[in-house]
């Protein structure tokens, strides 16, 4: 069996430990995965401002790199569901390739939980973690119930893996799955709705006693982590991958390095 | 008047929806702007979106209490897509009985030709005083103002519409229509309007003028407007559900009743109306059920007169849609406002349009796509809408397809297709891609700070950039995975 890693763009170039965590992740679980090394974004901020004929080569160039595996993981909800949930406008029905690569591509956690059924990790983060659940993962792939239907019940992907490392304890906001406010574009074209929306969901993190926000898609912390860093705030973001993989709290996105002019609210 | 049916007109598709009267000459800006000054009174910000979470509350509440919520869902969503398909067997077979019952069935294309039917049956029966009860569709065809400048008092009795009449303010919201004033503000303008005692602003206090002061209205009122929540195919009867009773007032003291409704009101059978009365409340306020749910079935008696104006303005074209049909099935319920993030933050009025929120981002844009193009980007896509609607109507994946709509008509702003463009065309080159990321981190951790934090980059002006690391993973992965 062949895993491909599809690691988004922006994890590529700024997070890069998000997808060291999530390549040893699986191959903890004795995967061979492969890092296809010419592919480089699913087309989502195209798609999202409504410029289809800009997105659709890209995607294409996607299903083209990735039909010729078995399975494929993202570490993001959002990417993921670009491809299973929006893609098909810009493929014939009947394609195959198209076809076979929306069914195999899978999101980190349901793919642990789904596909791998991990039952241990055996590594130790301890510390008090919140859980923002980023609304693609949770409402396009269904990672957990939102709160909206939480009634009708369902499995909560995320807190089922993170129950898995020791030492972890839960930290509760109030408001348990609104938005902070990234949104692709949205965060520069509506940036004072979308700091407001951010604002609010640190402060009910922060309020709630949590040390670190965790989440499945590393686009709503670097917004997240934007604020938080602007404001000298005393709380980190971490990637459930770095989580599960038991990374230091400091290795929390933060600077690692000193960074010339880059002195900020640390 | 007209009980011929002018259906086949109606459905072809030719009404462009419109304002009767241009009473928004206002040089329209765009969401961000409109939605500034809101954010930027942080306080307010959080008072408003407290109060409409607080509801969302509710309706969380009520929707669990309710073990088949879901199957509740499907099923409404099922009756609207059957009426929306059969639209005009079911008009015309709830137009045959309302006219049984004695009622006058109106048919208006347009908002122009809704203001001049209503203005036309209280011209004819020298009628100078109308009550009216909250309706968004005569808000969408400024009503209000068409009968005033042809010397008719119009006095909206719902509290919330009759606040921001005094204040000549438009409704915020659609069943909260004054959500964005605090109790003290109401006070100020029943001071000045209504004489209730300066600085005063006990809502029981400020809630018994306003009572009084209605009471003197409804007993004036020569006729009496409503809305219409659900129309009946099969029983030719219209209901109206209201909390304040002022729509049961304004309809059975006038001898006139004019009933104005959106051509998608109509439910097929009375037994649907039992889905959408378990639903609409829940969603709308957390309540179980509207206070008053009122039937009219032709009129009172033979001494009055029951007008119903069916209105199709735009609803046609939209119903052509394959891609937006499905946000006729609306039943107004405002839920979808309530638990946007992003309208709990910025306010009704930011939207510039009778209906904000997900579902007017929706349908504005199909009566004038380039007035509100910048409303399907008022949203982060993040889905709560479209889980909380009742008739599950995918408002989310309709924001989204309308931008994609706007990309195929050539509205998009040059801002946003060509970094776009940009994108697209490195995406498309892996070294390219490699080689800018390279670039640009390097470029972010040797240059000086004010680089990228300036007044010209919009992500920096309240958030620090993420720091860029010496290697992109790709470059990780050659270095410790080498070569496969």
């Amino acid at each position: 069996m062949s895993v491909a890693l599809f690691v988004p763009c922006y994890i590529d170039q700024f997070y890069p430990d998000v997808a060291v965590a999530t390549l040893e992740l699986l191959e903890r679980q004795g995967l061979e995965v492969v890092f296809p090394k010419e592919q480089t974004c699913c087309g989502q901020p195209m798609a999202n401002t409504g410029c289809a004929a800009q997105a659709e080569p890209v995607a294409r160039r996607f299903v083209e790199l990735f039909s010729e595996f078995d399975q494929i993981v993202c570490p993001s909800g959002s990417c993921a569901a670009m491809v299973r949930h929006h893609y098909a406008e810009y493929f014939s029905p009947d394609d195959q390739r198209f076809r076979k690569v929306r069914e195999s591509t899978f999101e980190l956690c349901e793919f642990l939980t789904d596909v791998v059924g991990v039952q241990s990790l055996g590594t130790r983060f301890p510390h008090r973690v919140s859980v923002h659940p980023s609304c693609h993962g949770l409402r396009e792939l269904r990672l957990a119930p939102s709160s909206e239907t939480r009634f009708a019940g369902g499995r909560d992907k995320l807190r089922e893996l993170l129950a898995l490392v020791e030492g972890v304890t839960w930290a509760e906001p109030q408001r348990s799955d609104e938005c902070c406010g990234f949104g692709g574009t949205f965060a520069v074209n509506e940036a004072d709705v979308s700091v407001a929306m951010g604002r609010d969901r640190i402060a009910d993190h922060l309020a709630a006693g949590s040390e670190v926000i965790v989440a499945g898609d590393m686009s709503c912390l670097m917004h997240l982590n934007g604020l938080i860093r602007r404001a000298g705030q005393p709380l980190g973001v971490m990637h459930i991958a770095q989580v599960l993989m038991g990374r230091p709290l400091s290795g929390a996105i933060r600077p690692s390095v000193a960074v010339p002019g880059l002195a900020v609210g640390e | 008047m007209t009980t011929t049916s002018q259906l086949p007109i109606l459905l072809s598709g030719s009404g462009k929806l419109g304002h009767a009267d241009a009473d928004d000459q206002r040089p329209h800006r765009d969401h961000p702007t409109m939605a500034r000054d809101f954010v930027a009174n942080v306080q307010r910000t959080h008072w408003h979106d407290g109060a409409l979470w607080f509801v969302r509350n509710k309706r969380d509440a009520q929707a669990s209490s309710i073990p088949e919520w879901e199957y509740l869902r499907e099923q409404a969503s099922a009756i609207k897509q059957e009426a929306i398909a059969k639209l005009a067997d079911f008009l015309e077979q709830f137009e045959a009985n309302a006219t049984r019952l004695g009622a006058v069935v109106h048919w208006a294309a347009d908002a122009e030709q809704h203001n001049e039917i209503v203005h036309e049956i209280l011209r004819q029966r020298g009628i100078g005083k109308l009550v009216k009860s909250k309706s968004m569709l005569t808000e969408e065809c400024h009503l209000n103002g068409y009968l005033e400048r042809r010397g008719i008092e119009v006095v909206d009795t719902d509290l919330g519409e009759r606040i921001v009449q005094l204040r000549q303010e438009t409704p915020s919201h659609i069943v909260l229509p004054a959500i964005h004033l605090k109790k003290e503000e109401v006070g100020e303008t029943f001071h000045t309007h209504l004489g209730t005692d300066a600085g005063a602003s006990d809502p029981q206090y400020l809630t018994e003028a306003a009572r009084g002061h209605l009471r003197g209205k409804f007993l004036a009122g020569e006729a009496g407007l409503t809305g219409v929540n659900f129309a009946i195919a099969q029983t030719g009867g219209i209901v109206v559900c209201t909390n304040e009773g002022n729509a049961d007032l304004g309809a059975v003291l006038p001898p006139v009743h004019i009933a104005s409704m959106g051509l998608e009101k109509i439910i097929p059978r009375l037994e649907d109306l039992a889905v959408f009365t378990r639903l609409l409340a829940r969603s709308a306020t957390g309540q179980p059920i509207t206070t008053y749910t009122s039937h009219f079935h032709g009129p009172r008696d033979a001494a009055s007169e029951l007008h119903i104006v069916i209105v199709d303005n735009g609803r046609s074209t939209i119903r052509e849609s394959d891609t937006f049909r499905a946000a006729l099935g609306c039943i107004r319920c405002g839920a979808c406002m309530n638990t946007c993030p992003v309208f709990r933050r910025s306010g009704g009025h930011s939207y510039g349009a009778t209906v904000p929120g997900p579902i007017g981002s929706v349908l504005n844009p199909a009566s004038d796509d380039a007035r509100h193009k910048s409303l399907p980007y008022a949203c982060s896509l993040c889905g709560s809408c479209t889980d909380v609607c009742p008739v599950k109507i995918p408002l989310h994946h309709q924001l989204l397809a309308w931008r994609k709509e706007f990309g195929k008509r050539g509205l998009l702003s040059v801002g946003k297709t060509l970094p776009m463009r940009a994108a697209s065309f490195v995406f498309r080159h892996p070294a390219l891609y490699r080689l800018g990321g390279r670039l640009a981190r390097i470029a972010m951790r040797t240059l000086p700070r004010v680089f990228f934090v300036n007044r010209l980059n919009t992500w920096s002006r309240d958030r620090e950039l993420p720091t860029a690391p010496a290697d992109s993973f790709s470059q990780w992965y050659a270095k410790n995975r080498g070569p496969k």
